[in-house]
């Protein structure tokens, strides 16, 4: 036997959203365009279950969420790096242990959405925080090195070259020079 | 419901290239077009081009401009130091795309305010890597909160 049947999408993904969010007992309005309005503060976990549940019938959450955890992840970092008792940990384990997601989930994520990896990422806000310091303080390189959590002198220059193709000394020389000739563009 | 791309809502990278050699704006335009990292790209044949260009009223500044050295009319050099002396182009990133290796002209180029000085690549794959790599570092000094006023690359 052979049934025909009519279906209205709007009301099939309507009535799902609905479903599911009762599930997880999340209140919530639906509003027209796609957009659910969540009437409690909910869990990362939640979060997550919601987003898996939703996805198993072709509905994806848009990227403003994951622009928003993307966000965060760039934010641990950067905290990470500028605590110094935090500066030993593990940046994998720190921002699963911190953001509540497996760090395979982040990763993904973060490579998705950002072009780059998280391991990459960190080395990137390494180097800029040493360009920082070159730039603004009087510190030695070894200062520096040891300041960043790098184990030596060679380990950051290498780092550092490889990021940004010059030496840290070439760097600190173009700085100087440009800080030359806005002095005598101002003069 | 169809399943959205992962890159959609994703903002689009502007980028302008000046360069007089046409086969050069032609190959450049194939390699950023095989880049996952979406862009809109705008040509220009010479510096008085993208000076008149980035003058227009109401126009979408570029993110990023990819500057050839060696122009007729308006050589690279000069339109770099215009640039960067105008306060409503504060924000563009220069990648100077040139054939000099001179170390004189990079340094030079640098210190007149370049984020980026790419040496033209003889071959398409390198081309491409080379363009992919300045538009991810590019992308991460457009959507973090690095210094971008250290921003200096070599390739």
């Amino acid at each position: 036997m052979k049934i025909s049947v009519k279906y209205d999408l709007n009301i099939t993904c309507k009535t799902i959203l609905k479903e599911q969010l009762d599930k997880l007992n999340i209140p919530h309005v639906l509003h027209g365009t796609g957009e659910i309005e969540i009437k409690r503060a909910i869990s990362d976990e939640e979060m997550q279950e919601l987003f898996n549940n939703l996805n198993a019938y072709g509905i994806y959450v848009l990227n403003d969420q994951k622009t928003a955890l993307v966000q965060r992840i760039k934010n641990t970092i950067n905290e990470m790096l500028e605590d110094d008792r935090l500066k030993s940990q593990k940046v994998s384990e720190y921002l699963a242990d911190k953001l509540n997601y497996s760090y395979t989930y982040l990763s993904n994520l973060f490579s998705e959405t950002t072009y780059t990896s998280i391991e990459n990422f960190v080395i990137l806000r390494k180097v800029d925080h040493a360009k920082d310091l070159m730039a603004d303080t009087d510190l030695t390189l070894t200062e520096i090195a040891y300041r960043l959590n790098y184990s030596s002198v060679a380990h950051l220059s290498g780092q550092f070259k490889k990021i940004t193709g010059l030496t840290p000394t070439k760097f600190q020389e173009i700085l100087e020079r440009r800080r030359g000739t806005r002095i005598q563009q101002t003069i | 419901m169809n399943k959205i791309p992962a890159n959609s809502g994703k903002q689009i990278l502007n980028v302008a290239l000046a360069d007089d050699d046409e086969d050069d704006r032609l190959f450049f335009q194939e390699a950023i077009e095989d880049i996952s990292i979406r862009t809109k790209l705008s040509l220009l044949s010479d510096g008085q081009e993208l000076m008149d260009y980035l003058n227009l009223p109401n126009i979408i500044l570029p993110n990023l401009i990819f500057l050839d050295l060696n122009m007729p009319i308006k050589n690279g050099m000069q339109c770099l130091k215009e640039i960067r002396s105008n306060p409503k182009l504060n924000d563009v990133c220069i990648a100077i795309y040139s054939t000099s290796c001179s170390e004189n002209d990079i340094e030079e180029t640098f210190v007149n305010g370049a984020n980026v000085y790419l040496n033209k690549p003889n071959n398409f794959s390198k081309l491409r890597d080379s363009i992919e790599k300045v538009l991810q570092i590019n992308w991460q000094y457009h959507t973090s909160n690095l210094n971008r006023d250290n921003f200096l690359l070599r390739l």
